[in-house]
């Protein structure tokens, strides 16, 4: 059970990705752990075969359990032979602790004897420190007898504080998943500019007429919006998996909230093409009040369909999102500002919003993603119909 | 209610809504979005929080008048002083 931060005593394996028996590879998803941060997906950092199965879904255990046992190929064993000078135990799913090494990616990674360079040497103490920390130790100078490896070597290779980077739970799992976004989807990137002056002077109109409580954002607009042009653009909703693209029944939309100091967070707002715009701000901010006080639900993180990202009023005219994996698109909305923009052979100063589209490559094409983006314009030129 | 009290209300009802910032020094002219790193949200809640406790309307349109702390207090004492 890798730690996904100091305060992390325990997580609950959720579902095995891979089963008993199964070879894996490096990048491969193998398990979805929960903790009070959300669902975490545990990756696998060398190829190798899934031998053992140690915890069962459902379980809750305590950092540092091991899950799995994984074992190496063939060769990989009598390397070792060759090389240890004890035998070495099997590679484990290791019990990483907050201050081993980066993060939850990190944490599942299986000792390097695998990268052990012909002829050097490590003592089992080195070497069960060198796992511990994930160093490889054909990067470590020996200084022990004959060169080999010792402890002192591997401490002064990686001083604890040095190489641990304190970073915050939430930031790991960014860094998890974009990180495996950039390495596994094909992204292609749209945008388009629109004037947004039927929605903003609709949206100042039903403003002016309801009390604060019962005002909206534009945000509720363009999400709404997104859901409802999702409907005919099936290919844009859904999860990528083993077996390629599946759609998903129902639209949640992912939305993407900032925490103030940093962070990011992307809970689902469910079933978004069926709630009204009242019902979609109440949930709208409902969710972002939560998220900032850390009490979001696993469902809402684990369920989202598609990911939507705002910049809001401070933000910039455009935003190149990453695609949160296993979903398949993400749209962002950069900030509202006045542009000049030509009405036939007239320039008149209009409210402009620029939306932008990252989609997989594997499960749509540009020209889809151009028709989509289209038709949340459209959809935004008649507000009193969202 | 004087213009100390509604600069303390208004900072009451900042730091409930982004406890992150309590404590935070902010000038009287600063905008609060920029100082407090406060969003649309955050504004749209300090309208309907200021409404809800001073029991009277805050129009959309008055909304960036809460943009500053300053701004805020000449505002909501307008609002207050005998017609």
């Amino acid at each position: 059970m890798p730690s996904l931060g100091s305060d992390m005593e325990a997580g609950i394996l959720v579902e095995w990705m891979k089963q008993q028996g199964e070879k894996v590879s490096r990048g491969d998803i193998i398990a979805v752990v929960e903790t009070d941060k959300g669902a975490i997906e545990v990756e696998v950092f060398e190829d190798g075969t899934l031998a053992e199965l140690l915890v069962q879904p459902g379980e809750k255990v305590p950092v540092g359990t091991p899950l799995a046992r994984i074992t190496g190929p063939k060769d990989t064993a009598s390397t070792e032979r060759r090389h240890a000078s004890a035998p070495a135990p099997t590679p484990a799913v290791p019990m990483p602790t907050v201050s081993s090494v980066q993060g939850a990616e990190a944490a599942i990674q299986p000792p390097t004897v695998t990268t052990l360079a012909e002829g050097s040497r490590a003592t089992p103490a080195a070497r069960l420190l060198a796992s511990e920390r994930g160093i490889d130790l054909a990067l470590v100078k020996g200084t022990g007898p004959d060169g080999s490896i010792v402890r002192r070597d591997i401490e002064e290779a990686a001083p604890r504080a040095a190489t641990v980077p304190d970073l915050e739970p939430m930031r790991r799992a960014i860094a998890a998943a974009m990180s495996r976004a950039k390495r596994d989807i094909p992204h292609y990137y749209l945008g388009h500019s629109f004037d947004v002056s039927q929605a903003v002077q609709w949206l100042d109109a039903y403003n002016a007429a309801h009390p604060p409580q019962e005002r909206l954002l534009l945000g509720a607009l363009t999400l709404k919006a997104v859901a409802l042009a999702l409907k005919d653009f099936p290919e844009f909703n859904g999860f990528y998996g083993p077996d390629g693209f599946v759609p998903a029944s129902a639209i949640h939309i992912g939305t993407a909230i900032a925490m103030r100091g940093g962070g990011l967070a992307a809970p689902a707002i469910h079933n978004t093409d069926t709630l009204t715009l009242a019902e979609l701000m109440e949930r709208l901010r409902d969710l972002i009040g939560r998220v900032r006080k850390g009490g979001f639900r696993s469902s809402e993180i684990s369920d989202p369909t598609i990911t939507v990202s705002s910049l809001g009023d401070r933000g910039v005219d455009m935003l190149l999102p990453i695609i949160y994996p296993p979903q398949v698109a993400i749209i962002g909305f950069g900030s509202v500002a006045p542009r000049a923009w030509a009405i036939e052979d007239a320039v008149a100063v209009r409210p402009v919003l620029t939306a932008t589209l990252a989609a997989d490559h594997r499960a749509s094409d540009g020209h889809r993603g151009a028709l989509l983006l289209r038709r949340i314009g459209g959809l935004l030129d008649t507000p009193e119909d969202l | 209610m004087n213009r100390e009290d509604l600069r303390q209300m208004i900072l009451e009802e900042i730091s409930a809504i982004a406890p992150e910032t309590d404590g935070v020094a902010v000038d009287d002219s600063e905008d609060l979005r920029e100082a407090l790193d406060l969003d649309s949200m955050d504004i749209f809640n300090l309208v309907v929080a200021l409404s809800q406790r001073l029991g009277f309307d805050i129009p959309d349109a008055d909304a960036p008048r809460l943009i500053t702390l300053g701004g805020g207090v000449d505002y909501l004492a307008g609002r207050i002083a005998p017609r």
